[in-house]
């Protein structure tokens, strides 16, 4: 009885990790198709059945691609969004967090819970009034529209993660500040935020990720192709160059790198954000 | 005395710092919305002044539009059709990450990666596989003497194409499960092994019922996600082929942005805000009978 139990506990952690594993396979397969397209000559893309080694393995698809398409203007114009855009999120997200959290004020919760509704709504019901507004403004083609709204507490989503991660830090810690005459704001900047920075390297990142894989903001808002960012240049480089496979793989590449390696470097808090996100809701 | 005027100073604090997500939500959300109301009811294309013109674009819309009714037609079935998949798939998944196995991070990170993926690579590498020449897809099936496929290029095999891809980008919802199924407490188990229960028992009457509030999580954000897909279309089909995949935000775009008809894009999107709002509050009012909250431990 009792190796009988064991035996078919093994059996059953073989099938678990042959379907992880076969899974994995199936789940990894298309990012080798993109590496290896984007090393191989045209010629050899389109021979059958597919070939897996590049021969030769033509580095030089990437330089070539780059050159193609203005590649290094998007990722600048993409750099210059990025930046103004976390700064405002990081730090408009961190001090309406905070109010929602830690400071008492009369009908707190119930604004919390009406600003919480944005988070449910299409965006698209918004998208053409906004788009309006920016024309009236003067500002269409510029950087403002995808920049200046995240000055507005950078979404509600990560109002909402800062807010879950800043309840479980003990209150004692402000008091014992205000004893000492500190402010809200003093006590923000050395107690809430340096035991924070989980919480925001991870507001960090999703945003990161967010700006860098936006595309219907640059196509509404840019039209100009100075201003292009690095996902809308790849979609027009596509419309340039259709069936140049080992070209547009180069490319896909090199805007899907810089998401790689961040997702790496902040592996730890990313999937420890999500879990936040998810657990609370 | 000090204590309320210490009280009164704080709320100051609070309101001034929360001040951004507030004129925010005025800004950016709120105002856009009356805004698209109101604007629903007009004829304005930018160029001109608006008129005022009743239900006409709702009339217009129900009445003549048959490229409405197809966008309304592919985006619920590319909905129904991506979120149940993803969102069992993503538990089997998850499942199986949760049995305690070795290289758990390894197999997390190739998992959850597509997911993060930018839309615009993920959609030209697709293009790329789907491709019913030279694309892996035709290639693999090929092998297993399965005749090749159309894949996005056909009418009826774009919508399924389609919903294949999501699956590959289930990593978010996957890890949001793992998250849930490891918080469940091992003491629940062992108290089945006592009683003398199997794994089925396990999992239908512990696993289950504590995942209920994840799956409702993850099905709401998943249903409002993906009723607003908008990539696959405009970079992967055009919204074909004969309209097969005009998703409705892409109509929207397109009746906007190519078109200039501004109040007939704002009127589709009333329409779409109260879908959405209607599937939401389906699955809102449906929870008290499937999901489970242990009001112990909430507060």
């Amino acid at each position: 009885m009792k190796i009988g139990k064991t035996a078919s506990t093994r059996i059953n952690r073989l099938i678990v990790y042959i379907a992880l594993i076969l899974g994995s396979i199936i789940f990894i397969l298309p990012f080798v198709w993109l590496v290896r397209s984007s090393f191989m000559e045209l010629g050899q893309i389109f021979i059958l059945p597919p070939e897996w080694i590049p021969k030769p393995f033509r580095w030089q698809n990437y330089p070539e691609a780059l050159k193609a398409a203005p590649f290094f203007t998007y990722f600048l114009n993409t750099l210059k969004i990025l930046i103004f855009n976390e700064a405002g999120v990081i730090l408009t997200a961190i001090t309406c967090a905070y109010s929602f959290s830690r400071l008492r004020w009369p009908g707190r919760d119930l604004v919390f819970a009406v600003l919480l509704t944005s988070m449910m709504l299409p965006y698209a019901v918004t998208l053409i009034p906004t788009f309006i507004l920016w024309k009236i403004l003067g500002g269409l083609n510029t950087f403002y529209p995808l920049t200046v709204p995240a000055w507005f507490g950078g979404g509600m989503f990560y109002v909402f993660l800062l807010r879950q991660f800043f309840f479980s830090i003990p209150y004692e810690l402000d008091e014992a500040a205000y004893m000492d005459g500190a402010n809200p704001l003093k006590v923000l900047w050395s107690i809430v935020v340096p035991l924070s920075k989980p919480a925001i390297i991870t507001v960090a990142i999703f945003n990161f990720i967010g700006v860098w894989n936006d595309l219907l903001g640059p196509i509404i808002y840019l039209s100009d192709p100075d201003k292009y960012t690095l996902a809308i240049g790849l979609s027009v480089f596509r419309s340039m160059y259709t069936a140049q496979w080992h070209y547009l793989m180069a490319a896909s590449v090199v805007v899907l790198l810089p998401v790689i390696i961040v997702f790496f470097i902040g592996q730890r808090y990313f999937i420890q954000g999500i879990t936040l996100t998810g657990l609370k809701g | 005395m000090t204590k309320s005027k210490s009280l009164s100073n704080e709320a100051k604090w609070g309101i001034v710092l929360a001040l951004p997500a507030i004129l925010g939500f005025l800004i950016w959300t709120l105002g856009p919305m009356v805004a698209s109301f109101i604007l629903s009811f007009t004829d304005w294309n930018v160029v001109s002044t608006p008129h005022f013109i009743g239900i006409e674009n709702f009339r217009k819309m129900f009445m003549e539009d048959f490229i409405f009714k197809k966008s309304i037609y592919a985006t619920l079935y590319y909905t129904l059709g991506s979120v149940l998949s993803t969102v069992i798939f993503a538990f089997l998944i998850a499942l199986l990450l949760n049995q305690k196995i070795k290289g758990l991070p390894i197999f997390r990170t190739i998992f959850y990666l597509p997911s993060i993926t930018p839309a615009i690579a993920s959609a030209m590498l697709w293009i790329w596989l789907f491709n019913p020449d030279f694309g892996l897809l035709n290639q693999l099936l090929g092998r297993f003497g399965i005749p090749r496929l159309q894949w996005i290029y056909d009418e009826k095999q774009v919508i399924p194409s389609l919903i294949f891809m999501s699956i590959w980008g289930m990593g978010g919802t996957m890890i949001i499960f793992l998250a849930g199924l490891q918080g469940i407490p091992q003491e629940f188990y062992e108290a089945v092994d006592m009683d003398g229960g199997n794994w089925w028992h396990k999992f239908r009457y512990i696993t289950i019922p504590m995942m209920t509030p994840t799956i409702f999580f993850n099905l709401v954000m998943a249903i409002i996600g993906t009723f607003q897909v908008f990539t696959s279309a405009y970079i992967m089909t055009s919204g074909g082929p004969n309209y097969a995949s005009m998703f409705y935000v892409y109509y929207i775009y397109l009746s906007a942005f190519r078109y200039g008809d501004m109040g007939y894009a704002c009127a589709l999107a009333v329409i779409l805000f109260f879908i959405i709002l209607s599937f939401t509050l389906v699955v809102f009012r449906s929870s008290p009978y499937w999901v489970y909250y242990e009001s112990a431990r909430r507060r």
